[in-house]
């Protein structure tokens, strides 16, 4: 199990008098090992996920639209009355359930990599503009930051809704624009001490412009941790999309979404329970497979990172 | 002390301002009032009217300025579906929100205290693999669906617990385990680095020595240490605690200030929606002030800092 860096610590934890030291750092290394074999697991299931709803069109065993009266309500396969046409079962108007999982993924896929894209590129031009030009840019972008982050995420999402109107770009823009501040934290924090790091010294002493100094010199050094956090971030846009279709506040029905799909099962859920459990289960498995990959992903992009 | 606490004050007014900055900008911002108040077919003259009736024709500021000036006291407008103070609505649905949320406060404590402890002093066992899989599916888990797991299973198949509402101890298992399990993993994490840390220092070995009984030494000694942390990041996630409770009350159908902020949401009854975002607002920049005077007491170094 040993790794490059393993024999030069242990050389180090020897020099030292306590025994109980001495494992840890292969420990350390294993444990790493095994998180990123659970990422590279993750990250294939992902994977699957994805091709499944891209290629919904030819994957999907229904039309996710089509209904069939004579199947309304019927249950999963493997249950008394489910027949074999309709895996997952089916819905109050006889839509297959499987097939609206698999078309219902796109919206959440897409979703959630816009609004993030979105989110992020802000978050990182506020996050650098605050590190870097300090005082009362600063000031002015931290306040922003702790108004935003005090505020129940949730609430914005809804409260802006609520004046918009639910659509899919309406809900794209609110998750895309409420979710910068994490970015602009982390990006002010590491740009405020890469700043005074030498080589940036050294490329303002050559009289490079700010616009260079920031994006040529400064942001190659944030890149690393700004993937981290969007994956992460990726995850929790999922699960908020899905929050706000249960609500009716997100897609609209007939098109499917995960969402809106486990907001149509709570009504039927007193006989019913398919309805509501499978798409849930969709937003769970996506949404863990995620958070694996993206702390993974911050294993492997800086081990000694606390993020 | 005192000089602390006047910057957190500072602080707590620099982001009530801020936020009823963006109540106010989301709906005279965003949004007409007037579009939503009057009928489609409406003419150019009627819009005019209800522009000047409402003072919504002069400048963003002004009409900022009285927006903020009314709600200092208390003055959100009157509901445009319930006639009566959206205030008075909303501060009548606020109690119940409230035991929610401590109730789920308590739950998650009650789950990650035991668990984090255990797995801090039981380092890379089972407990701890296992506490580590507990709170990787806990962060993955959506509330809602969890909430409606809970009442499919101890509702409906085991006709256990009421499946929605309010008023008994039973309606509140449910909807209190639902919001615990989603701040348990976080904190539970906390706990667990805090044990760690404070079980490596000084005093430890120092009661150690003194011949203190184990058991004592990881209550009264580790843990209380370890509990600083804690608070303090329970305290700033309080908001997301309240946003939690937010989903929850949806999923259970709790008769509080969540329900009635995506009620008047449906009805489009935006003073309503504005207050109630504005009090939770207010509660939460507060307990973030209590939580940040409490640990400076607690805690003199952090003061400094």
């Amino acid at each position: 199990m040993s790794t490059v860096s393993a024999p030069g610590k242990l050389e180090l934890a020897e020099l030292g008098p306590v025994r109980t030291q001495e494992h840890e750092p292969e420990r350390a290394t294993l444990r790493r090992l095994l998180r990123l074999r659970w990422g590279v697991g993750a990250g294939v299931v992902l994977l699957v996920i994805v091709a499944c709803s891209a290629l919904a069109t030819w994957i999907a065993p229904h039309d996710p639209l089509a209904v069939d009266i004579r199947h309304r309500l019927s249950p999963p396969a493997w249950m008394d009355g489910g027949t074999r046409d309709h895996l997952l079962g089916t819905d109050p108007v006889g839509r297959d359930l499987l097939a609206r999982m698999i078309y219902g993924g796109r919206v959440s896929l897409v979703v959630g990599v816009v609004a993030v894209l979105m989110s992020a590129t802000i978050g990182v031009l506020l996050g650098l503009a605050a590190g870097y030009f300090g005082g009362n840019v600063d000031w002015l972008i931290m306040t922003g930051i702790n108004v935003m982050l005090t505020f129940p995420f949730v609430l914005l999402a809804l409260a802006v809704i609520a004046v918009l109107g639910p659509s899919l770009g309406n809900m794209i823009i609110v998750l895309g624009v409420a979710g910068w501040p994490i970015y602009a934290r982390v990006v002010r924090a590491e740009t405020l001490t890469i700043r005074e790091r030498e080589f940036v010294l050294a490329g303002r002493a050559l009289g490079m412009s700010h616009a260079r100094l920031v994006f040529r010199q400064i942001l190659p050094n944030l890149v690393s941790v700004i993937v981290v956090i969007a994956t992460l971030q990726v995850a929790q846009v999922i699960i908020l999309e899905s929050f706000l279709s249960f609500l009716g506040l997100g897609i609209q029905p007939p098109t499917p979404a995960w969402g809106n799909m486990l907001g149509e099962g709570r009504l039927y859920m007193l006989n019913s329970w398919w309805i509501a459990t499978f798409p849930g289960l969709a937003i769970f498995v996506t949404t863990l497979v995620i958070n694996l990959m993206g702390n993974a992903l911050r294993d492997w992009l800086d081990p000694h990172s606390k993020l | 002390m005192r000089r602390y606490i006047a910057r957190q004050l500072v602080q707590l007014v620099v982001v009530v301002l801020g936020i009823s900055l963006l109540a106010f900008a989301i709906l005279h911002v965003l949004g007409d009032p007037v579009l939503l108040l009057l009928p489609q077919n409406a003419g150019k003259e009627e819009f005019a009217r209800y522009h000047r009736l409402l003072g919504l024709d002069r400048p963003l500021y002004v009409q900022y300025w009285k927006f903020l000036s009314s709600a200092v006291v208390g003055d959100f407008g009157k509901s445009w579906y319930a006639d009566t103070p959206a205030f008075k609505l909303v501060l009548e649905r606020m109690p119940p929100t409230i035991y929610l949320t401590f109730s789920g406060l308590f739950v998650a404590l009650l789950i990650a205290l035991p668990l984090g402890t255990l797995a801090a002093l039981r380092r890379h066992s089972w407990v701890d693999s296992l506490c580590t899989a507990v709170a990787v599916a806990g962060q993955a888990m959506p509330l809602f669906w969890l909430g409606i797991m809970l009442i499919i299973v101890f509702a409906v198949r085991l006709k256990a617990l009421p499946a929605s509402g309010y008023g008994t101890w039973q309606h509140f298992l449910m909807p209190a385990f639902c919001l615990g399990a989603a701040l348990a993993p976080i904190t539970m994490r906390l706990v667990r680095s805090g044990v760690i840390e404070v079980m490596s220092m000084e005093f430890i070995k120092t009661a150690r020595a003194k011949g203190v009984a184990e058991p004592m030494v990881v209550v009264k000694h580790a843990l209380r240490n370890a509990c600083i942390p804690v608070i303090t990041v329970l305290g700033l996630q309080f908001g997301q605690l309240l946003g939690g409770a937010v989903i929850t009350e949806t999923v259970f159908a709790w008769p509080g200030v969540a329900t009635l902020t995506v009620e008047s949401i449906r009805n489009q009854d935006f003073p309503v929606v504005q207050c109630a975002v504005i009090l939770l607002a207010l509660i939460i920049v507060s307990v973030n002030l209590v939580v940040d005077v409490l640990v400076g007491l607690i805690d003199p170094r952090i003061r400094a800092a």
